[in-house]
């Protein structure tokens, strides 16, 4: 049967399941498959804290959603435009999501009276009008996987699990996806039993023969590669980004990278994954917990290694006095928060921008220091590098605030020349620095950078001590004389404050915007949306977004002065506007949201519409 | 390998140029005075020697020593020197820390430093009391002890710190006291020999807020009745005439003091740091009564365990060993794998 193709511009898939059901995975495979075709892509993984919720219920529904297009696109998407339902949960869960049209493919086999019961279904949707708005593919997908794999060399069970390799390969032929790449992943995966190979492979094949045949799926779309930057592309979240970023700067600063961590939810796959890249001369420590997690990071970088600890915010409150005393004593440290749901345990895997108050101020005494934060996916390679060069040049503390989407969201990554990234080395110090050429000052300062030499252990002539207590100016001695203190606050304020950081740049390409949205962290992409949006519909409006939470840009204070009003959306109360406000006496309004969920790009230009009819 | 260079170090050389602050008597100074007087036998450049301590008055100590130091945060030390070792096997890594400090506010780590085995020498100076913040109970204080927290005495149970190191995996225990140099100089000798954790405790009297703590032990008087000098090798007999021995009652689960002259000579047990089981140091550990009658000093137990800095050292090495390329073309393959797609 010859079915009609039709062309899309832009779709949103969203796969959910019951935890067990494989859903994640899937998602990947499918984003994985996308990838190949050259779309750009963005995703949102969304799952349950809990490994194992009770099968069929509510809170065991796992999902996926990627969007993808023939153009740059900036967020997984706000409302999915197919919905694969693997069970009455996972429906029940979604539906809210979905707009009036949407298509859902449900699992048929899954639709039993004891699991529509599960989650308060009194009768079946697939029965009544309750789905009327939408176009509903039943499928009995379970069955079929069963059946296509009777002749197939493993027990039903199994036979049962390959379902998803099905869904996999009814979506993967209804948006024409190349899926040699699905094959080789199966074959590795399973590379130890020959017959799930082959279950699989015979699963995801019957989903797409199905698509083929079936006259339930009259139409195939197909969505053209993107315009994007020559180059080589890999598909990659957050996490993985911002663990290679700390293998980079190992590379171009010729130091060995130590991580301490300890595992929280969702900073713990960055320890999963630099605990492989000992090649690099990475060494990784789980230690008994953040505390010790943070010291030992810091005692390597006494040593003279690139010390890092990845945590999420109940782990950084734990690290908070440890913090403090690298301020103390200037050695330098990268602590990544992944931020999550708080407080307390929260919602663990749920996002948030909740920490930057704890980030820019949580500390005893006047301990400043550097905070940063990634914008994309993608970007936390880069912002990984960037915390590793502040906190190497200018001897500090530097504090990396990702988010549970930046760190689970995937997108494509332009891979760099290796060569071009920044030269990270640094000079320990090897000779007394003292006027009489005998004796080492571990204070006396760069007068560039204000940074303190780095005398590691091992450097004959340079034993020195150093520790919480207040130090002399240049000797680094105890002291407790008034105005020393007085200088010495006022110098490690300064050091940070003086940190050179690029000038915040404003995109308002109609060049009469009055209203500026300013944002900072994982809310660039659907900010970036919901402009795109309103300028599309010839209003204008400009963006500017922070990566460097302290120090600030130069320029920041010019920029949001030159606008007639600036709004400030964060997932969040207002943490960063209160900052702003103080800073800058500039009457940001905020805009606020913390539902464990990013924005949508939607909710966004609704509320800037309004703003923008208000100036 | 060629013989060490001999450096011909002396006390001098690890004195700093700082004024040493603790109250006239404390104990620690002669703490200070063995250690400096013993680092030049270990024949290692003071660069290459790192003490860290964590807060109290014992966690001076860093500034004291020419090496180099750290005076960190209260209770951390462990945890920083374990980044250190693990980083910088090359560094003999010592750890300074007190009965609070250690067994209190930092009693995770020091129990997580020893199960892993970390290559520190970790000297704990046990004055049962907390002495910096001016006299609080402390986790080694006695039930009921009066102190400016318990007006009417202490209600917890103290901490037996031999016993708790013994039960988190410890590879070498030992104890001395503060006022016996050559004791406290063959404790570190042994300490500083051994691979992986060396856990000492070394009692130290506080003259101000707990003077007299260890009396018993120092006085001529009482000193040889009441302490047991362990020396591997040897039947452990104590006593100023040696009247007292220690058995192994059969039947009993730990060790038992009896009167020499009415113990067969074969009963008494022959002291042997090396026993592989823990249950024989926790036994010794468990001999001093609440007046410190019965106190052994000296190595517990003394096994070996290869270290966490070793094992983990040993993993880098074991993945580095793979490596052909430069470090920059490595870098280029692992952002580069995985599925890539090229746009041209
Ligand atoms: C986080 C923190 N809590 C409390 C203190 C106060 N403090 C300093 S030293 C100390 C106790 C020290 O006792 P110990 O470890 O026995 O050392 P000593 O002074 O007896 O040698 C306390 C509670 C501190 N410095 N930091
Ligand atoms: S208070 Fe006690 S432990 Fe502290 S210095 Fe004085 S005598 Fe020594
Ligand atoms: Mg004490």
């Amino acid at each position: 049967m010859t079915k009609q193709i039709r062309q899309l511009d832009r779709v949103v898939i969203r796969f959910a399941g019951d935890s067990g059901d494989g859903m994640q995975l899937t998602g990947d495979r499918f984003t994985s498959e996308t990838a190949q075709l050259g779309n750009d892509i963005s995703t949102l993984p969304n799952f349950p804290a809990e490994i194992r919720a009770p099968a069929g219920t509510l809170p065991g529904v796992s999902s996926f959603q990627v969007h993808f297009a023939d153009y740059d696109i900036l967020t997984p998407g706000d409302a999915p435009n197919v919905l694969v339902a693997m069970n009455p949960a996972a429906l029940k869960a979604n539906l809210a999501d979905l707009p009036r049209g949407a298509d859902i493919i449900v699992n048929t086999d899954e639709f039993t009276r004891r699991n529509l019961a599960k989650v308060g279904y009194q009768t079946s949707p697939l029965d009544d009008d309750s789905l009327a708005g939408y176009v509903v593919h039943p499928v009995a997908l379970t069955s079929m996987t069963i059946g296509a794999l009777a002749d197939q060399d493993v027990s039903k069970k199994d036979a049962e699990r390959a379902k998803n390799m099905f869904a996999l390969g009814l979506l993967s032929w209804m948006y024409s996806r190349p899926y040699a790449s699905t094959l080789r992943f199966l074959e590795r995966k399973f590379a130890a039993r020959p017959e799930l190979v082959a279950a699989n492979i015979a699963a995801f094949k019957a989903g797409w023969n199905f698509g083929e045949t079936t006259e339930d799926f009259a139409v195939r779309y197909e969505v053209k590669p993107a315009k994007m930057h020559p180059g080589t592309y890999r598909n990659i979240t957050g996490n993985q980004a911002l663990s290679l970023g700390l293998v980079a700067a190992g590379v171009r600063s010729g130091l060995p990278v130590f991580l301490g961590a300890y595992p929280i939810t969702p900073a713990s796959d960055i320890l999963h994954e630099l605990s492989k890249h000992k090649r690099f001369g990475v060494v990784t420590m789980q230690a008994e917990d953040e505390i010790a997690a943070v010291g030992a990071a810091l005692g390597a970088s006494y040593g003279g290694s690139l010390g890092v600890t990845t945590t999420s915010g109940p782990g950084v409150a734990l690290k908070s006095e440890t913090i403090s005393l690298a301020v103390a004593l200037e050695l330098p440290l990268v602590i990544v928060d992944v931020q999550r749901a708080g407080p307390s345990t929260g919602m663990p895997t749920k996002t948030e921008q909740a920490d930057l108050n704890m980030a820019l101020h949580g500390r005893h005494g006047e301990a400043p220091v550097a905070v940063i934060a990634p914008k994309s996916p993608s970007d936390c390679f880069h912002a990984a590098l960037e915390a590793a060069r502040i906190a190497l040049t200018y001897r500090t503390p530097v504090i990396l605030l990702s988010d549970n989407y930046v760190a689970n969201g995937s997108e494509p990554w332009l891979l760099p020349d290796v060569e071009s990234l920044p030269d990270l080395r640094v000079e320990f110090a090897t000779a007394p620095n003292g006027e009489d050429g005998t004796t080492f000052l571990p204070y006396l300062r760069d007068p560039e950078t204000l940074a303190r030499p780095w005398a590691v252990p091992g450097t004959p002539g340079l034993e020195h001590r150093i520790g919480g207590l207040e130090k002399a100016d240049k000797t680094g001695d105890i002291s407790y004389d008034p105005a020393n203190h007085d200088f010495m606050v006022r110098t490690r304020a300064a050091r940070i404050e003086t940190i050179p950081v690029p000038d915040v740049e404003v995109e308002d390409p109609d060049g009469d915007a009055r209203v500026l949205v300013l944002g900072w962290g994982s809310t660039y992409g659907p900010i970036g949306a919901a402009c795109r949006g309103l300028r599309q519909r010839g209003l204008s409006v400009a963006q500017a977004h922070l990566r460097h939470l302290a120090p600030m840009p130069a320029n920041l204070g010019e920029v949001l002065r030159s606008y007639d009003r600036v709004v400030i959306p964060e997932m969040n109360l207002g943490q960063l506007a209160h900052v702003i406000r103080a800073k800058y006496l500039v009457d940001a309004i905020g805009y606020n949201q913390v539902r464990g969920l990013p924005f949508t790009a939607a909710e966004l230009e609704t509320m800037l519409e309004e703003v923008l009819k208000n100036v | 390998m060629s013989e060490p260079i001999a450096l011909k170090l002396t006390a001098k050389d690890f004195k700093s140029d700082q004024e040493v602050r603790w109250c006239p008597g404390c104990g620690d100074y002669a703490i200070l005075a063995a250690v400096q007087q013993f680092m030049p036998e270990l024949n290692i450049p003071r660069e290459n020697t790192v003490f860290i301590s964590g807060i109290g008055c014992s966690s001076r100590f860093p500034y004291y020593m020419n090496t180099y130091g750290m005076h960190s945060i209260h209770g951390r030390a462990p945890a920083i020197a374990t980044g250190l070792s693990v980083s910088r096997p090359d560094l003999s890594v010592w750890v300074v820390t007190g009965d609070g400090d250690a067994l209190s506010i930092g009693g995770n780590h020091l129990i997580h430093a020893l199960r892993r085995n970390v290559n520190l020498k970790i000297l704990l100076f046990n004055n049962r009391i907390y002495g910096l913040t001016k006299g609080q109970y402390s986790p080694t204080s006695e039930v009921g002890k009066i102190t400016k927290s318990t007006p009417v005495g202490s209600a917890d149970a103290p901490f037996n710190p031999l016993s708790l190191a013994l039960g988190a995996e410890a590879t070498f225990v030992a104890r001395t006291i503060d006022s016996d140099r050559k004791h406290l100089q063959s404790v570190l000798r042994a300490a500083a020999q051994h691979e992986g954790s060396a856990f000492v405790e070394i009692y130290q009297n506080c003259n101000i807020f707990n003077d007299g703590a260890f009396d018993q032990l120092k006085e001529p008087a009482t000193r040889d009745d009441f302490l047991i000098r362990l020396e591997h090798g040897q039947p452990i007999t104590f006593g100023k005439d040696g009247q007292f021995c220690v058995v192994h009652p059969p039947g009993g689960f730990g060790l038992e003091v009896r009167e020499t002259a009415a113990t067969p000579a074969e009963e008494i047990v022959v002291h042997d740091a090396t026993v592989t089981d823990p249950a024989y140091a926790f036994a010794l550990s468990r001999l001093p009564g609440l007046d410190l009658r019965n106190t052994p000093i000296g190595v517990f137990r003394s096994v070996g365990r290869p270290s966490y800095d070793r094992v983990v050292q040993e993993q880098v090495a074991t993945a580095r060993a793979t490596v052909t390329e430069t470090p920059e073309r490595q870098l280029a393959a692992l952002l580069g794998s995985g599925d890539t797609w090229t746009i041209l």
